[in-house]
């Protein structure tokens, strides 16, 4: 993976710039000395690394403001950081970058019970919101499995999902509001507490634009009431096929789930032998979630038991009570440790339309052998959005290269059957230069033109999803 | 004249080789607003894909609305957004396109439950004021494969580009939908129910309030039978503070009443300007106050209509409050004189100035729409 070449001109300007950031940060809130850097050198997608320029840790959006503005002035490329689990390098820096960290920031600012919502400043950890609101019995949605570790804002720049974005939508769907602060400095608020935003909808393309547009330093979240309890059945079956055949059958009869997470053979393995969770042995398996009061969450799992049934189960496990539900949900909740236990992996996030469920697992099984490299499928079933995870050895030479070669055909099929790179994780620097296998170069024009307006100098994290042959042009000029 | 494409490329071509302004029309159910050659995208019509197992439907963006609702319930599925038709507020004698819905983004009362129409959005082919022909999202529900540019094309009024197909994510429709209604409750109190209705577990997908003579706060769900059994009751116990709870099963009451409200027919055939206000629903009361109109609220008080003698500067009367007003029905020298939409501030103007330089630079689609 090839990243631009830092500008000589930053680089031999170090001292001026950090002491430019030191005069409008506080104390300790910049940080150079390279032993600490390196803390900011990669994200959750390791396999890359380079420390930044410089760190800057600033408390309030005034001095975001101030940094960036100094920053745009000087040239200074800027990488903004939330927790740094992105698994898509969105937060790698280059060595002439400086990365802004939000993780000072993490207050709630408000909180509207009556209007059903609240703001927060975006360092603010993604469960630490529904903390914020839960002993009212409200909750914020979006659910991604790092949500003890992810941040607000790396979830608004990556529009995170979670496993039950089948019914309550991803961030994009649960944002109403952003203090957005652009490179040059500028104070911009986009949305609020009201519903809908008057013109054009910046806050749906500033969602998901990868920290690439502007730092987002404040949030205005829509918060719902809690539902009055949940459940889970887990249904085993003899072949994937007919586990795909059926998420189709129960999203056909009506029935809308919080969660439908489909597991294959290698992945029920492994995480039944991690987890002790007792999974059945079969060749995949469903865990499927309602939610509700006891009466509706029997008349809701009645149903999909019966739809259920007509696919010859070999396992259908209902939860009698909170510990029968814990346990099916361990597994499934411990698979990127489970797979972790056994080796090094990479993690995939292709989205296919769910039709084409069977043909693109029957593809994946036949690459794992053409590669040499296992496989484990998990993934949310009802909307699509596969994680195969790719097992290899980083120690071995050459085998991350192998994995990574294999994980781009998997992409480039889910792209091929009508779906798409990136369901939830980002491009970041991992998917970038496979954009153009999904997108024509007038697809990724149109994309970088929005880039042009709001960081017309392209210093904002602009070596990310565009790859780099189409963003150079650009990139060159600022 | 009016340009009739057949096909992308065609459109694609004319909007190259225009010489001028195009005012581009869906069903012609809203007065043009622009100036210049007509454009019609009625010919990219028809459903292009359909997946009721996979909750997905794609259509090019001349389809009549009306095509993509009997399509969908016909294997019983619906657009989650409710999208309204406007056609008799706004007197136009066209029936909405599902191009000109995702153009004004327009969404009905479910919306606070089940988003807008730009939540439904997945995906969409348009070509911009170059000529040039853009895809963008597509057709699964989970996709952050690039800027999400579907939702900037939700809304833009034709401004940005002219759609020529949209996907969306759809929903089961509810088996059953019942609706409750209290009556007599002032604004301030009917708020306060929807509020605390909306903040209950019970899933409401309907929260509206009609005052008048015998004013009525309306209230709705779906889902299963049972489950709709369950919390009408579970709700009429939580309303009954607020006042005597009618519960009404009889579905075409329940549909006669949202279709009454989310098509803004209370103010259909009288006269005067319309105005649509977004607001925090507690600020809606004290709104629609100021605003000296008849009024009624949608969205648990967040969405306002305001009815209006023709000429009122309603953004003047509200002030302060944080939120927007969108003048909707009114005539030509009063958009020009008050503007259609609400002013940006100037930082997020120059914004949405730069975008339109860049998708249209010759500034010829729909000029001034959402001047
Ligand atoms: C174990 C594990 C499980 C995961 N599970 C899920 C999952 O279920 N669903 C899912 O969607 N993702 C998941 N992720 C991915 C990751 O957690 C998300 O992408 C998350 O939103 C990143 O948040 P962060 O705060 O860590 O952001 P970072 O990694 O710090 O940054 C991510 C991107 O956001 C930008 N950014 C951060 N903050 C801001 C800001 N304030 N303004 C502008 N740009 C900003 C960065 O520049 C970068 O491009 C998982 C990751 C791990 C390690």
């Amino acid at each position: 993976m090839q990243m631009p070449e830092p500008s000589a001109a930053v680089l031999a300007r170090k001292a001026e710039i950090v002491a430019g950031l030191r005069r409008i940060l506080p104390e300790g809130a910049v940080i150079d000395d390279p032993a600490e850097t390196r803390a900011y050198e990669c994200d959750a997608l390791t396999a890359y690394r380079c420390p930044p320029l410089a760190a800057v840790l600033p408390s309030s959006t005034a001095e975001v403001a101030a940094v960036l503005k100094h920053c745009n002035a000087h040239g200074v490329p800027v990488v903004p950081r939330g927790a740094g689990t992105s698994l898509a390098g969105g937060a790698l820096p280059t060595s002439d970058a400086v990365i802004l960290g939000l993780a000072k920031m993490n207050r709630v600012l408000e909180t509207d019970l009556e209007n059903r919502f609240i703001r927060v400043e975006t360092g603010r950890t993604n469960l630490s919101v529904s903390g914020a609101v839960e002993a009212e019995g409200f909750f914020y949605a979006p659910d991604p499995s790092s949500q003890l570790a992810c941040a607000i804002g790396g979830n608004i720049a990556m529009n995170s999902g979670g496993a039950h974005c089948l019914k309550y939508g991803v961030t994009t769907n649960n944002l109403l509001g952003v203090t957005l602060v652009t490179m040059a400095g500028e104070v911009l608020e986009i949305g609020g507490a009201h519903l809908d935003a008057p013109g054009l909808d910046l806050l749906g393309v500033i969602c998901g634009s990868e920290g690439q547009l502007g730092i987002v330093t404040e949030a205005t979240l829509r918060i719902l009431p809690k539902p009055e309890g949940a459940r889970p059945v887990l249904i085993g079956f003899s072949s994937n096929e007919v586990a795909g055949a059926c998420v189709s059958d129960i999203i056909k009869a009506g029935v809308l789930p919080v969660a439908i997470e489909f597991m294959d053979r290698p992945c029920i393995r492994a995480t039944d032998a991690f987890s002790g969770a007792g999974y059945p042995d079969c060749e995949a398996m469903l865990i499927v979630e309602v939610e509700g009061s006891e009466a509706e969450i029997a008349e809701q799992l009645g149903l999909i038991l019966q739809i259920a049934r007509r696919h010859d189960p070999v396992e259908l496990r209902e939860a009698r009570d909170a510990d029968d539900a814990a346990r099916i949900w361990l597994g499934r909740k411990s698979a990127f440790g489970a797979m972790g236990q056994l080796n090094d992996y990479i993690c995939l996030d292709g989205t296919i339309p769910v039709s084409a469920l069977p043909q693109v697992l029957k593809r994946i099984g036949e690459l794992s052998k053409e590669f040499g490299l296992d496989v484990a499928n998990v993934f949310h079933a009802g909307d699509g959005n596969m994680h195969p995870l790719i097992l290899f050895d980083a120690n071995k030479p050459g085998d991350l290269e192998t994995c990574e070669a294999m994980g781009a055909e998997i992409l480039k099929l889910c792209v091929e059957v009508g779906g798409c790179l990136t369901g939830e994780h980002g491009v970041g620097v991992e998917k970038r230069d496979l954009m153009n296998v999904q997108f024509d170069p007038a697809d990724l024009e149109a994309q970088m033109r929005v880039k042009d307006v709001f960081d017309p100098a392209w210093l904002l994290n602009a070596a990310k999803v565009f790859p780099l042959a189409a963003s150079d042009a650009r990139r060159r000029v600022a | 004249m009016t340009l009739h494409p057949g096909t992308e490329t065609e459109l694609a071509h004319m909007i190259r080789e225009a010489g001028g302004p195009l005012a581009v029309r869906g069903g012609g159910t809203r007065s043009p607003g622009a100036s210049g050659e007509a454009l019609s995208t009625a010919g990219l019509r028809g459903v292009t894909l359909y997946e009721p197992g996979a909750l997905t439907i794609v259509a090019r963006a001349g389809t009549p609305l009306s095509e993509i609702r009997d399509t969908l319930a016909a294997h019983g599925q619906h657009l989650p957004f409710e999208p309204p038709e406007m056609g008799g507020l706004l007197g136009g004698s066209g029936t909405s396109t599902i191009g000109g819905v995702v153009a004004t983004n327009a969404s009905g009362p479910r919306r606070i439950q089940a988003g807008a129409c730009r939540d439904s959005l997945i995906g969409v082919r348009f070509v911009d004021g170059t000529g040039a022909v853009v895809k963008n999202g597509g057709r699964v529900m989970k996709n952050v494969t690039g800027y999400d540019l579907a939702k900037l094309m939700a809304g833009s009024h034709g401004t940005l580009g002219v759609l020529t197909e949209v996907s969306f994510k759809v929903l089961p429709a509810p088996a059953v939908e019942a609706g409750l209604v209290i009556e007599g409750l002032d604004d301030a109190s009917a708020q306060k129910a929807m509020a605390a209705a909306l903040g209950s577990p019970f899933e409401v997908t309907g929260a509206a309030h009609l005052p008048g003579d015998t004013p009525r706060t309306l209230l709705r769900i779906g889902g299963l039978a049972d489950s709709v059994a369950y919390r009408s009751g579970r709700l009429k116990d939580l309303m009954a503070p607020f006042g005597p709870v009618t519960i009404v099963t009889d579905a075409d009451a329940v549909a006669d009443d949202w279709r009454r409200i989310r098509d803004v027919a209370p103010f259909a055939g009288r006269t005067g300007d319309v105005w649509r206000i977004s607001v925090r629903p507690s600020d809606g009361p004290q709104v629609a106050g100021r605003s000296g109109g008849d009024v009624f609220y949608d969205w648990g008080g967040g969405l306002i209509w305001a009815l209006v003698p023709e000429g009122t500067d309603l953004r003047a009367a509200i002030g302060d409050i944080r939120g927007h007003a969108t003048l909707i029905r009114a005539s030509a020298d009063t958009r020009d004189r008050l503007g259609t939409f609400h002013p940006e501030p100037a930082g997020v103007a120059t914004l949405t100035a730069g975008l339109r330089a860049k998708f249209d630079p010759r500034g010829i689609l729909n000029a001034g729409v959402m001047a």
